[in-house]
């Protein structure tokens, strides 16, 4: 018996780099397919355990200083509500500049997270604070923007490659993107694939530089952590920068055990191919202490140097006023309270 | 300093108030033993943490008469309803001092506090109000209507889970209605001598339980003593054996918990992440000292590279040290006997032929210690394949099929746990059928529970303990006259 082996191909996809060199030349949905069916399950129990461990680490004193600095560093300070204004963005941002007015020696969080008509507002109101201007210097708040539709996705390519393009346009910096979800739970891995490469290619700007594509996966949608690890391993080779658990809008948003087993992928494609891809949480990830957990998880699962706004990020509102709380405590050696942090 | 080398975070001994004295628990109270006393160290610093008393002969006669006396004049005349109320009283009991207990427990055996606190401290209040539940209910043990219990028991307990250990053997002879003579091990009486100090606070009736403390003779003479009617035994092969051969002939029963060499098994579609983390907890938890624990390692040859690489990596992020430390994953060994034997063996093993590896960590200066290693290249004729080292060495030998998998699992005069991991259900439960272990875990390792058996085949003993099977071995069936015949 022989087999027909053109048939056996199936329907190319978007060649996309890093796919060719994992998969190989011959890139089809089919080919994707049995590459994303090949690896290796997560055993859900094991998983949860593990996690459960690495949330028991008790980080104290120094350790614990550096950890909610490095927190604000890390995040990404988001209002993403229908009920958005320009005034309430300006809000956002001034509190993305200065976290706690009463203590300057308070680091500058990583990015502001708008929709995508936010952007000009956020660019105005950041001014000389913003990453791409000339006066930040190194440091600097990014703007990142959700776009293709999202949260939910539905809406057609057109309007999702339009949807990315105009923020990147307006000046956003980083790129949060939702993958179909529909499509990836009935099978259909190409399509997702091809629009996230198609996504990618509507984040580069007129002089060749590229908006950095963060994936969101709504792994509360995707119910399974087998789901969640294909999914990240295809959001990878598409060509993300980032993935992301979570619009924020869907519970349950992001999990320290859906975190872990998506930092699993990332290590073994650095593993693989020496690339480092970021890590994002969003949604749901409040305190202080919640957010140390994932700290440790981040440096005991790829290693401490994962640990820097290009690889890892948390998509958060509340969080930052507990993280400001603790570290007043930390300073004074007392609690103070809700009256003595800024709202945005 | 960078984060990974998180700022210390030690576990209080404040909480504790030990005595610089402890005699022995005979008849409900402490009381000084005729031996010679000896000290407990912390095997983390090789310090001093209070001195022992240790049984002779004549100690050992008293506390079997004070546990006869209970059993005819108390405990054997309670309900089971009111033996039950005393075991959930225990239970409660150690649950309100368990920060004690665990720190107790970390100081003496040199576990990471993380598992006294998380483990063992909780698995024994456990024990205890799962055996409570049952202390009334003896008719559906499985022996038939009104089972009897035996009388007094003898029984002897080693040092890898001190406390649990204790509980593993009292809960169940108590419930069952038996009162109880019992010995720590000598390294390790600390937590057995604050339980002595909870039995009095429940007001458990006197010599209901007696502890008594020394070295292998003390035990000797516990097993040996005429007026015992049954003996537990949790230990060495070597030392169940001499059990055996001494209690063979008397009309004493029998339960043998011994030594094992347990393999854990990892098909190549084993979900890989958390089959390392299976195989770390296999062999390293409580540092390898653990009778069940998956000491060999049985790998698919496909994924033999893969399995091994990740493995060195995740060890070289465990955390070895000071026990009290609240991030410490490894703690120190037991004894500086245990830590020669696993020197010894290891350096065997490297003669033999094998490969070994260690992870790279600085080992503090005093006390007990030995990092985690693995053996590479290790054939089933290896000795570290077939002798206990009872140490965290894991040794690493493949296989290319099922049936050599079961083969090579088979293979040992021990029969105590097994593990398996694939993603496959059926071939795990085949593969499970064909094991000659008393545990098999699936897809994870080393999960304890109250209510299931535990215990082994061949030389790892006999007789099981927990669940209905544990309750078992301190009961009798009902005696009955053929006259009267007839069910109740």
């Amino acid at each position: 018996m022989t087999m027909d082996i053109s048939a056996a191909g199936g329907t190319s996809i978007a060649p996309a780099a890093r796919a060719l060199d994992v998969i190989g030349a011959d890139l089809t949905e089919r080919s994707l397919r049995r590459y994303l069916e090949g690896i290796a399950g997560v055993d859900a129990v094991g998983l949860e355990a593990r996690a459960e461990a690495l949330g028991t680490r008790s980080i104290k004193t120094t350790s614990k200083a550096w950890a909610l600095d490095r927190i604000i560093a890390l995040t990404d300070l988001t209002t993403l509500e229908g009920a958005d204004t320009p005034g309430k963005v300006r809000s956002l941002v001034a509190k993305a500049r200065v976290p706690d007015p009463d203590d300057l020696s308070t680091p500058q969080v990583a990015a502001v997270c708008v929709y995508g008509d936010m952007v000009p507002y956020a660019l105005q109101a950041l001014g000389g604070a913003h990453a791409g201007s000339t006066t930040a210097g190194s440091g600097g708040i990014n703007i990142a923007a959700v776009a293709t539709a999202f949260p939910s996705g539905r809406a057609s390519r057109a309007v999702k490659l339009a949807d990315t393009a105009e923020a990147v346009a307006a000046g956003a910096d980083e790129i949060d993107m939702v993958i179909d979800r529909g499509a990836f739970l009935s099978g259909r891995y190409g399509e997702v694939f091809d629009e996230i490469v198609a996504v990618k290619e509507a984040c580069r700007r007129d002089d060749g530089t590229y908006a950095h594509l963060k994936v969101i996966l709504e792994t509360g949608e995707l119910n399974t952590y087998d789901n969640v690890r294909r999914a990240s391993w295809l959001a990878i080779l598409a060509g993300g920068d980032f993935i992301k658990t979570s619009t924020g809008k869907v519970a349950p948003a992001a999990t320290l055990p859906v975190t872990l087993s998506m930092l699993e992928v990332v290590r073994d494609w650095h593993r693989l191919t020496g690339e480092k891809i970021g890590v994002k949480p969003a949604g749901g990830i409040r305190t202080s202490k919640a957010a140390i957990k994932y700290l440790v998880t981040v440096a005991e699962t790829v290693g401490e140097e994962w640990l820097q706004p290009d690889l890892f990020r948390f998509g958060a509102s509340s969080l930052l006023n507990d993280v400001i709380l603790q570290r007043q405590k930390l300073a004074s050696g007392h609690y103070s309270g809700s009256s003595y942090v800024t709202i945005d | 300093m960078t984060f990974l080398d998180y700022a210390p975070a030690p576990e209080s001994t404040a909480i504790l108030n030990l005595k610089s004295e402890y005699g022995l628990f005979i008849n409900g109270e402490f009381r000084p033993g005729n031996g010679e006393s000896f000290k407990t160290i912390s095997p983390a610093t090789e310090k001093q943490i209070s001195t022992i008393s240790c049984a002779d002969e004549k100690d050992v006669d008293s506390a079997v008469a004070a546990a006869r006396k209970a059993y005819e004049r108390t405990w054997s005349k309670l309900s089971g309803a009111d033996r039950g109320k005393y075991l959930f009283r225990i239970a409660r009991l150690v649950q309100e001092r368990s920060r004690e207990l665990a720190v107790a427990e970390s100081l003496d055996n040199g576990k990471p506090i993380k598992e006294s606190r998380d483990v063992d401290i909780p698995m024994v209040a456990a024990w205890f109000f799962y055996y409570a539940g049952w202390a009334d209910k003896l008719d559906y043990a499985g022996l038939g209507p009104d089972p009897r219990s035996l009388g007094v028991a003898a029984q002897v307990i080693p040092w890898n889970f001190p406390l649990l250990m204790l509980a593993w053997k009292i809960a169940p002879a108590l419930a069952a209605g038996n009162t109880v003579v019992l010995k720590p091990a000598e390294t390790t009486p600390l937590t057995a001598l604050l339980f002595a100090e909870i039995l009095q606070q429940a007001d458990l009736p006197d010599g209901v339980v007696n502890i008594i403390t020394g070295a292998g003779e003390t035990g000797s003479d516990l097993v040996n003593h005429p007026d015992v009617n049954k003996v537990a035994f949790t230990g060495s092969t070597a030392v169940g054996r001499q059990i055996a051969r001494s209690t063979a002939g008397t009309a004493k029963k029998l339960t043998l918990e011994l030594g094992g060499k347990g393999a854990n098994i990892v098909f190549d579609d084993a979900p890989i992440d958390q089959a390392i983390e299976g195989i770390v907890n296999g062999i390293f938890f409580n540092q390898g000292q653990v009778c069940c624990a998956g000491s060999r390692l049985l790998v698919q040859e496909s994924v033999h590279d893969e399995v091994v690489d990740r493995l060195k990596a995740r060890l070289s992020t465990l955390r070895i040290g000071d026990p009290l430390d609240k991030n410490t994953d490894i703690g120190a060994i037991n004894s500086a006997s245990q830590l020669g034997r696993m020197r010894e063996l290891s350096d065997i093993g490297e003669q033999e032929g094998a490969d070994r590896w260690s992870a790279d960590c600085v080992l503090p200066s005093e006390g007990f210690w030995f990092p985690p290693t693995i053996f590479t290249n290790v054939s089933t004729s290896h000795r570290i394949a077939r002798d206990e080292i009872f140490g965290p060495v894991l040794s690493v030998l493949t296989f290319r099929t099922p049936a050599e998998a079961i083969a090579k699992a088979n293979n040992t005069p021990y029969g105590l746990s097994a593990g398996i991991w694939s993603d496959k259900g059926s071939r795990v439960l085949a593969v499970a059928d064909k094991l000659r272990a008393g545990v098999i875990w699936a897809n994870t390792f080393n999960k304890f529970d109250p209510a299931s058996p535990f215990g082994g085949y061949k030389e790892s003993g006999y007789g099981r303990e927990g669940g209905r099977h544990g309750l078992a071995a301190y009961l009798a069936p009902a005696y009955r006259t053929a006259a009267k015949g007839g069910r109740k």
